[in-house]
């Protein structure tokens, strides 16, 4: 047949391999989720029987308002409820300092060069490199000699020092990419550091604010390591309640409520990446192109 | 008449680079000035210097008797345009127009009637409610200029304002700028690499090369009479003709290989000295169909017609020779022609400094 209008298509054999490839690895991610939904919702007779794979007989509610407000963890057993509070009121305040800080960093970095700002920018790469573990000790050493070991404050300060590189990093990178001219024009129209920065930078910088709130929400969500040292027994967050849930020495291990509770802990980061999954692959995309 | 802007001693290094070296320029008030030349030569960074956007390292400038040097870009009384438009995205055109003023707290009424005046002169009523990323570029670039009008700017700086734009969009936008400044006789400082922009615009033109002005003088001196080779090769499309050549005084010719050129009519004959190796500039339009046994013979080795005028491509001692004709004259390959040049419209530059003589 003569070539003639659009191409014809059909399915190569290759593509279908790249399909089956896919669904293979969409199923190995949603395996465990599968699992974790379907034991919650067992009863521990069924659970003992050991079909893993199975979905329920008969639904038992059993473990999920346990896992909410009963469970014990450690000397009080109100459930994971405080601990969702105590990382709601971890989580806001850090994220929105250091979300903010890391947006005035960025845009003096690549704005206003000052003597020694790549010497500075490469400092910062540096510090998103560095494990936390090694500088856990002597910030504990600095916040008890502030007097905010153990406290609110205390946890926030260390969320936002502990996002500062990474965070100043995204915001350089996406500013370095915004026509400098823009810069140049506002500062002839008469604005300062922080006009323009309010007036003219802010506006701009949507994609990249909301790659920065979901990287932040997620890892101060789910950090665990930082919440168990600096936090204090009154403001832990849900994953350190939900470790101390899981991780009985007496008794019995009910799997159906350790898995509710895992669930609930993770609802937020999962509801995050539901509601803003689109705009976060669009700003890491607008940072990739033209950064 | 009182200078506008002035540059004293001027010098910016970029890191070890030195772009400008003890630059001084003088610029009337109410006058178009045109800074000229190849990319890299300095002109855009002299611009930011004017504009306070780099900081210099030796120096002053001056604005209308105002020692501006340490001065911030805002307290400059300066309006720019951009190559890139540099319009704020999230705002409208109108409130592109007014951020400057806003920004120096202008009262609301004030604001609005300079606004109104920006915007009749440049036609962009219609636009104030759109957002730039709604505009074409011929669009964005007029809002781009009246958001430096409605500044009251005592000097307007453009950056290369139409090279972002297509050719027809270029001549229009041309025309209006030259228009803008017939109107409102403010001083105005432009950068461009386009050549026909610098002639159609300028009152003067500085051409720079390696961050030192070669010459710096009216347009038509600039084409008629290049103060050297750089600036004779940089101006005029298609650009002037070179021949080497050796200077025979007994006999008041240039001697071009076989070919022997009188050149008693030059305007600074006496200033050529025996046996001095020199160029001969000659532009297209210069070279004559001469019929005389003095003239020169050569073939017709190309054609490109162009409309209001024909170019033909010929050679003389092997060198490329372009002669501009009108645009009906009849001229095919291989045609014989015999040419000579109006020699009180050509340059001579001596070949060693590449100076005109």
């Amino acid at each position: 047949m003569e070539a003639n209008g659009p191409r014809p298509k059909h399915l190569s054999i290759g593509r279908i391999g790249m399909y089956c490839f896919i669904i293979m690895c969409a199923l190995f991610f949603l395996m465990p989720l599968y699992v974790m939904l379907v034991t919650s919702f067992k009863d521990m007779d069924e659970i003992r029987s050991g079909n893993l794979l199975y979905i329920p007989k008969s639904l038992s509610f059993y473990a999920w308002p346990k896992a909410w407000s009963q469970a014990c963890t450690g000397f009080v057993c109100e459930g994971l409820k405080p601990g969702l509070v105590n990382s709601l009121k971890i989580t806001i305040p850090s994220v929105i300092v250091s979300v903010s800080l890391g947006a005035i960093n960025g845009y003096a970095l690549a704005f206003w060069r000052f003597k020694g700002a790549y010497f500075f920018f490469g400092l910062c790469m540096f510090g998103a490199f560095i494990p936390y573990q090694v500088m856990v000790y002597p910030l504990l050493k600095i916040e008890s000699a502030l007097g905010i070991y153990s406290s609110l404050p205390g946890i926030i300060l260390v969320h936002t020092i502990f996002g500062m590189p990474i965070l100043t990093l995204i915001f350089r990178n996406f500013y370095a990419s915004l026509p400098i001219d823009l810069f140049k024009a506002a500062r002839i129209d008469g604005g300062n550091f922080l006009k323009i920065f309010f007036y003219v930078i802010i506006p701009m910088s949507t994609p990249i604010t909301i790659v920065a709130v979901i990287l932040q929400v997620t890892g101060i969500w789910n950090d665990f390591l930082l919440g168990l040292v600096f936090a204090g027994r009154d403001n832990q967050p849900m994953t350190v309640q939900l470790n101390n849930i899981v991780q009985v020495d007496y008794g019995v291990v009910e799997y159906n409520v350790d898995m509710a509770a895992t669930i609930l802990t993770s609802m937020i980061p999962l509801a995050v990446y539901f509601v803003s999954g689109r705009w976060f692959v669009r700003g890491i995309a607008a940072g990739a192109i033209k950064g | 008449m009182k200078n506008s802007v002035e540059v004293k001693k001027l010098s910016f290094n970029y890191g070890k680079e030195e772009i400008l070296n003890n630059l001084n320029l003088d610029i009337q008030d109410g006058e178009f000035m045109v800074l000229l030349g190849p990319s890299g030569c300095g002109k855009t960074t002299l611009l930011n210097c004017i504009a306070g956007l780099l900081d210099i390292d030796e120096g002053q400038i001056w604005i209308e008797d105002d020692n501006v040097t340490w001065k911030e870009p805002k307290d400059r009384h300066i309006g720019m345009v951009f190559q890139s438009y540099a319009l704020y995205p999230s705002m409208t055109v109108e409130k592109n127009l007014s951020f400057g003023l806003r920004m120096m707290n202008t009262p609301k009424n004030i604001i609005n009637k300079k606004i109104e005046k920006a915007s009749n002169l440049l036609q962009i009523n219609e636009l104030l409610k759109r957002k730039p990323s709604q505009l074409s570029g011929g669009q964005r670039q007029r809002v781009a200029i009246g958001r430096a009008l409605v500044r009251d700017a005592k000097v307007f700086l453009f950056d290369e304002p139409l090279s972002n734009l297509d050719a027809k969009l270029r001549a229009e936008l041309r025309y209006e700028i030259k228009k803008l400044h017939r109107d409102l006789s403010n001083t105005m400082i432009y950068v461009t690499h386009d050549q026909i922009e610098a002639m159609t615009l300028a009152d003067r033109i500085s051409v720079m090369k390696d961050g030192l002005i070669q010459q710096l003088d009216t347009p038509k001196q600039i084409y008629n009479k290049p103060a050297n080779l750089f600036v004779a090769g940089f101006i005029g499309s298609p650009s002037m003709n070179f021949l080497n050549a050796k200077f025979d005084k007994t006999n008041q010719n240039l001697i071009v290989g076989k070919q022997h050129i009188n050149i008693s009519k030059y305007e600074n004959f006496n200033n050529l000295f025996d046996n001095q190796e020199v160029i001969f500039g000659i532009r297209p339009e210069n070279i004559k169909i001469d019929n005389n046994e003095n003239a020169i013979q050569c073939n017709v080795e190309l054609v490109e017609p162009m409309g209001a005028d024909t170019l033909v491509w010929t050679s003389i001692e092997g060198k490329p020779i372009s002669i501009r004709f009108e645009g009906s004259s009849n001229y095919y390959l291989n045609d014989e022609i015999n040419i000579s040049f109006d020699i009180k419209k050509s340059s001579i530059f001596d070949s060693q400094s590449e100076e005109r003589i």
